[in-house]
């Protein structure tokens, strides 16, 4: 079954970043600590992508997560004045949120561990599409007429889009 | 599995070079000498004590700058597969890249035109 | 046959399991790598302070040691020996993780630079982005120093380092499209491998000039050295640091600055290439080095000579110019590809003749290029220059005015 071999090791260590990771962000009463928890939950993830045979999306994964949004989130963080001392924010209605919570959590794991569970898990192995085997396919498949073109240009305004949009938001008080 | 090979030797390469800046501050605690006392731990603020707390005003022009570097690196990093792939590419795939970089460029001038690169 | 690059077989052949073996011969390579800019900076730090002592006519240290070689060595005993202040109120894990980060960040990349056709650490099939990746933790230490150190300057610091680092970035990486461009090839190794015909410098100078001031502006050196600017922020971020973990703060930049210059070499330079390598590969090493001295020595003598910049010029710098001109560059170097493919003179591997009519065709698009960029400078000078003239015109007229003024009152 589970072979105890690098590869489980390195699942084992990486699996434990990304859930100490993110059992740290919601259970930590500070805010910049918080942050760092979810960077040490984003090279988790990160270290899944090169388990997977990804090393692309993991190191863009580290570049553009850690190294982009982490910060931003920093900055947002900063906005607040009592990021060290977070007050008990009590919620009266914790109990039904935890139950659908819950749910949620069911729900997806089902979802997920099913496709792969008993004789279908010989599929589990498997790459996902034949045609996409590397980076350079990747590269190819961006602007194949017959492939991904569309959504890489679509991509591409998109980011356009939200960066106007974060201009027009961010310097509003200014005019 | 010579990709995991590869792999390998960078997770015991990240596992030893958290432990190598380890030893120098092993040693600066057993050889620099501990005596703390007030005047030595207080933030150093130009001569004068520290009044309130450590909190600067926070200028939105940082938030703005890491945000138009987001969508930049994200940009660049959708445009690496591009690059990598672009020796076995047509025109019609350097059309492709152009119209690409052409929307981010329009983003760039449209905060270049709004001040929005200034550092006021 | 037991030589270094036979250490598992030979390892094997003695008795020792094959997997232990392997984790072994990765752990000795390893240390090793990591090893070398530790031993590196010691030269790097007396060099840097001769060459700056002799462009300002003055001797540089000369006592420690034989040339004062030992400078650097008696410099980190007294800081192993320094005391090691907490301020009050840091918050002691995170305030401890920087100077720790700011050294792993740095050594971390040494994994993937190729020291000869043979060695290299991990050859990995993305091996720039993770160049790339692995400089952009280095943003995450500047926060967790500035934040933990519960000091105002320290956080004004680290803000404006971060938003100097945040913008050079982008300069960075798109230069680093276009030797991608031209080699088809994210893996390190190949990328030296494929300018056996021609260095990268002159296909792309443009980009390589490109890398080199955005690495200059990542790494804090002159004439970007804001970050730590005596004068002005103090010494920012890491203002509440003392003893060896300052120490290793300013260890971690110094090698950060020379494995940018690595990087340089290796990308832009051609890496291990020079006559006889193939024959011999450890040979590749001395090249190495000497290219990478080379670029090094440009960036100190340039650290010595070239005053500070502002922060918002810094900024205009890189958003109204560098990043303009990286885009217009990666567009110029693409068209020509896809015109030189078109015409069928795409280079063979590693071969000088065929690579050259490629060269000549991309050497021109970067001159076009720079010519815009040139024509664009001397533009805006000349409007300055007239907008200060006229200003200064503006003041003679009214001191004109206000001299005749009176006597035309009194006259009536």
């Amino acid at each position: 079954m589970l072979e105890f071999n690098a590869s489980t090791v390195a699942f084992i260590v990486f699996a434990l970043f990304s859930l100490g990771g993110a059992l740290g962000v919601v259970t930590t009463r500070n805010l910049v600590h918080a942050t760092l928890y979810l960077i040490l939950s984003l090279f988790g993830a990160a270290g899944f992508f090169v388990l997977l045979s990804a090393p692309f999306i993991a190191v863009v994964q580290v570049l553009v997560y850690i190294g982009a949004i982490a910060i931003l989130i920093v900055f947002a963080v900063m906005l607040t004045r009592s990021m060290t001392r977070l007050r008990d924010l009590y919620n009266s209605q914790w109990a039904l949120s935890g139950v659908v919570a819950a749910a949620l959590f069911v729900l997806l794991m089902v979802g997920v561990i099913l496709p792969v569970w008993g004789q279908n898990g010989s599929q589990a192995g498997k790459p996902i599409s034949d045609a996409v085997l590397n980076t350079v396919d990747l590269g190819k498949a961006l602007v194949d007429q017959n492939q991904y073109v569309l959504p890489f240009e679509v991509a591409s305004l998109l980011l356009t889009a939200a960066m106007i949009g974060a201009i027009v938001i961010a310097r509003d008080d200014r005019e | 599995m010579a990709l995991l090979n590869e792999w390998a030797f960078i997770g015991v390469f990240f596992s030893i070079a958290w432990v190598f800046p380890f030893l120098p501050i092993l040693g600066a605690r057993l050889l620099a000498p501990s005596k703390p006392n007030s005047v030595k731990q207080s933030t150093y603020e130009c001569g004068v004590e520290t009044v309130g707390d450590t909190w600067v005003q926070f200028k939105v022009q940082y938030y703005i700058y890491g945000l138009i570097f987001l969508v930049f690196d994200v940009e660049i990093v959708l445009l690496f597969p591009w690059a990598l792939a672009y020796n076995q590419l047509d025109f019609f795939g350097f059309f492709a890249g152009l119209l690409f970089i052409f929307f981010l460029f329009d983003a760039l001038i449209y905060a270049w035109r709004k001040d929005a690169l200034e550092w006021v | 046959m037991c030589d270094i690059n036979h250490l598992v077989e030979c390892l094997v052949q003695s008795g020792v399991n094959r997997d232990l073996a392997n984790l072994l011969t990765t752990l000795g390579g390893v240390v090793l790598i990591a090893t070398v800019p530790l031993v590196t900076v010691i030269f790097l730090i007396w060099i840097e302070r001769k060459v700056a002592a002799r462009v300002q006519d003055r001797l540089g240290p000369n006592r420690v040691g034989p040339f004062g070689l030992l400078q650097t060595v008696a410099d980190a005993l007294k800081m192993l020996t320094k005391e090691d202040i907490t301020p009050n109120g840091a918050d002691k894990f995170i305030y401890n993780l920087a100077p720790i980060i700011a050294f792993a960040s740095v050594v971390l990349i040494w994994a993937v630079v190729p020291f000869t056709p043979l060695h290299i650490g991990a050859d990995l099939s993305i091996g720039i982005l993770y160049f790339v990746a692995v400089a952009s933790i280095g943003t995450v230490k500047i926060m967790v120093a500035g934040w933990s150190s519960n000091n105002k300057y320290a956080l004004l610091g680290a803000f404006r380092t971060i938003a100097q680092l945040l913008s050079y970035e982008v300069p960075l990486v798109l230069s680093l499209l276009v030797p991608v461009l031209i080699g088809g090839t994210l893996s390190m190794q190949e990328i030296v491998r494929q300018q056996g015909g021609m260095w990268y410098l002159f296909m792309a100078p443009i980009a390589a000039v490109m890398f080199f001031i955005a690495n200059l502006a990542e790494t804090g050196r002159a004439p970007f050295d804001l970050l730590e600017a005596e004068s002005e922020i103090i010494a920012g971020y890491n203002i509440e640091y003392s003893g060896f973990k300052w120490g290793m703060f300013m260890a971690g930049e110094f090698m950060h600055a020379f494995t940018a210059c690595l990087l340089t070499a290796v990308i832009f330079l051609g890496g291990w290439w020079g006559p006889g390598v193939e024959q011999i590969p450890a040979l590749g090493f001395i090249y190495l080095g000497l290219k990478t001295g080379l670029v090094y020595l440009f960036a100190l003598v340039l650290r010595a000579t070239v005053p500070r910049v502002r922060i918002d010029q810094l900024m205009t710098l890189n958003w109204k110019w560098l990043v303009p001109i990286s885009v217009g560059n990666v567009l110029v170097t693409a068209l020509l590809i896809q015109i030189v493919k078109a015409l069928g003179l795409t280079p063979q591997d590693g071969d000088l003749i065929s690579a050259i009519p490629q060269t000549v065709v991309l050497f021109l698009g970067n001159v076009f290029v720079a010519l815009i960029v040139l024509q664009q400078i001397r533009n805006q000078g000349r409007e300055a220059r007239l907008a200060d003239e006229s200003t200064a015109l503006a003041v003679v007229h009214g001191h004109d005015e206000m001299e005749h003024a009176p006597t035309a009152a009194v006259g009536d």
